[in-house]
């Protein structure tokens, strides 16, 4: 990539998280409007109508929409993500608490999914026997159709339940990580699997792939040398798109196994109808996306010396 | 399934349009795809006229029943107050095939829109509505899904809309693609040549031939709907119980998972079949499309 492709490619990105902000801002702040404020006139509380106006105030609810806007930009360049409209705390605190849990338990998964795909997909090109080949290529496409928290249900029952390996409360903590990081490896291991699967057999027609063979080379030298690295960068570039599949994945598997994490801190805002915490959580997984796809569009052409050529705007 | 491999198929999609009818028999030698249509009939049934499949009644059950593992009176067994859950999931079809439904009918028709638009007008247009389904794409499917119940509520409706929204990004791309590729075809530019305004010609020969991948994509996408459906379910933000709906039927197991395991296991094992089923058919129209 020339640097001016770079330039545009980092422009269009910094385009897209602004926008994305914006999109937060007009959908969870601006568009309900009075709506998070109804939560305080509630009779039930029992505020006076003096208290209610000095909520409003610290919360700017009163403020003219565009000012709002400034504001809330402001205070997310800087770190700054409001406060929780359930109780108060600042949201930035409430993420930074719980962000650790929440990215061990990403980074489990995701190795853990990469490693499924790649023994599926190994295995899948690589058995002579057609019926094997056929099952494992199958695989993924089972994989995708699973609910995420059914699987985590299922797998609750069989290793805890029938099975009796995992203790369901009061287990270590490398125990109660076995159970989730499957639940969340699973559905992501699939996609991968699938384009794995597919650029390895596209690698393995190209006339390239036979030279190599006729010199001598065993099967095995030609897919861990030739083929997969050719189909790395498909991987890779699917593996950016996967990564919210992850966060999506958290939320459901921390509220499956009841562990403290940003996908429970999402499920309870949501529950709460706390906007606040909501729109912060959004914005940061726009970020970590935008970001992600930004990496992995500048190292691909390092690892795929062909694509330096192409300046890729996608 | 992602955009990335959507859109690599709808670039090389051929000119010809082969529908449904061809695939159809086709699958005569295909026990597979056979196997899926037979499913989704079968759950479409269980929509269309759930008396015909069950004479329980899916909301009253009686106390003595409870939690029964699965026999020939209860072929699904019974949940905690003694209902029959096999009466529970046909009851329970008409919400989730629905509600995936107007999930997808809301992808469909936004995303085709923005897709045609920005297709056919192109320039600042184009990049315009672009970088918008770029914004879609880069927040994850079901954050975008809980930012748009949380501004429209709880409930079954708003569950299938903001499901529906998550794919406006992937139908607009699909879409998008295949106006270009079919912008550039010979008989476009003579369909313009001879004289045919901008709208008749998109109406004539640019919308009909973009339509298959559109189609298989619709496909693909009931069956994730029906998964994202389930899954607001299960967080409690879809149909408010008693209803029978997929995803709150397995939630509603979830606290006897130790001791009753048909409670989630069973109605689970039907939801990944017709999701598998939906998958197998989108696959089906979108080979049809490449031949």
């Amino acid at each position: 990539m020339t640097g001016r492709a770079v330039l545009s490619r980092l422009g269009q990105a910094l385009l897209v998280i602004a926008l994305a902000f914006t999109g937060a801002f007009v959908l969870l702040q601006a568009l309900p409007g009075d709506a998070m404020l109804i939560k305080f006139e509630n009779p039930d509380l029992g505020l006076s109508q003096a208290e209610i106006e000095a909520i409003r105030a610290a919360y700017g609810a009163d403020t003219p929409i565009w000012q709002a806007y400034l504001h809330t930009l402001a205070g997310f360049l800087v770190g700054d993500f409001g406060y929780s409209i359930q109780n108060g705390t600042a949201v930035g605190g409430l993420i930074a608490e719980v962000l650790p849990q929440t990215a061990l338990l990403a980074v489990l998964g995701f190795t853990t999914a990469v490693l499924l795909a790649v023994l599926i997909a190994f295995t899948a090109t690589w058995a002579r026997n057609p019926w094997l080949r056929n099952l494992l290529a199958a695989l993924p496409s089972v994989f995708i159709s699973v609910p995420v928290f059914w699987l985590a249900m299922v797998l609750i029952q069989v290793f805890s339940f029938q099975l009796g390996l995992i203790k369901v409360i009061g287990g270590g903590p490398v125990e109660s990580l076995v159970l989730p990081v499957l639940t969340l490896a699973v559905p992501i291991s699939a996609p991968l699997a699938q384009i794995l699967v597919r650029s390895i057999e596209d690698v393995q027609r190209q006339p390239f792939v036979a030279v190599v063979r006729a010199k001598g080379a065993s099967r095995w030298w030609v897919l861990t040398r030739n083929v997969a690295r050719n189909a790395l960068v498909p991987t890779l570039t699917i593996a950016g798109v996967l990564l919210g599949e992850l966060i999506a994945g958290a939320v459901v598997t921390e509220t499956v196994f009841g562990r403290a994490g940003i996908g429970r801190l999402t499920e309870q805002a949501v529950a709460n109808q706390d906007v606040a915490v909501l729109q912060a959580i959004v914005v940061l997984a726009a970020v970590v996306f935008v970001v992600a796809n930004l990496l992995v569009d500048l190292i691909s052409p390092l690892i795929d010396p062909r694509l330096k050529k192409t300046v890729r705007t996608a | 399934m992602t955009t990335m491999e959507w859109e690599a198929g709808a670039r090389t999609a051929p000119r010809t349009v082969t529908g449904l009818g061809t695939a159809g028999l086709r699958g005569l030698r295909r026990p597979g795809l056979l196997l899926a249509i037979a499913t989704l009939a079968l759950v479409l049934g269980f929509a269309i006229a759930p008396g015909l499949f069950t004479a329980h009644d899916p909301l009253i059950g009686t106390a003595r029943e409870a939690l029964q593992a699965p026999s020939a009176a209860h072929w699904f067994g019974t949940d905690a107050t003694g209902r029959d859950l096999f009466s529970r999931v046909v009851h329970g079809a008409v919400h989730s095939l629905g509600a995936a439904a107007i999930a997808v009918a809301v992808g469909l028709v936004a995303g085709t829109t923005i897709g045609l638009l920005a297709g056919s007008i192109g320039g600042l247009a184009d990049s315009a509505l672009m970088r918008l389904v770029d914004v879609l794409l880069s927040v994850p499917a079901l954050l975008l899904a809980l930012s748009v119940i949380i501004l429209l509520g709880f409930g079954t409706t708003n569950a299938a809309i903001a499901v529906g929204v998550t794919s406006v990004a992937t139908f607009a791309r699909v879409s998008r693609a295949e106006v270009m590729r079919v912008r550039r075809t010979d008989y476009v530019e003579a369909a313009f040549g001879s004289g045919g305004t901008f709208l008749a010609v998109l109406r004539r020969h640019v919308l009909p031939n973009s339509l298959n991948a559109v189609i298989a994509l619709a496909a693909l996408q009931f069956g994730a709907a029906i998964l994202a459906i389930s899954t607001l379910g299960f967080l409690g933000y879809g149909a408010p119980p008693p209803t029978p709906e997929w995803g709150l039927l397995i939630a509603e197991g979830r606290t006897y998972v130790g001791t009753a395991w048909w409670l989630t296991t069973l109605p689970g094992l039907l939801v990944v079949a017709v999701v598998l089923s939906a998958n197998r058919i989108s696959q089906e129209i979108s080979k049809g499309a490449n031949r």
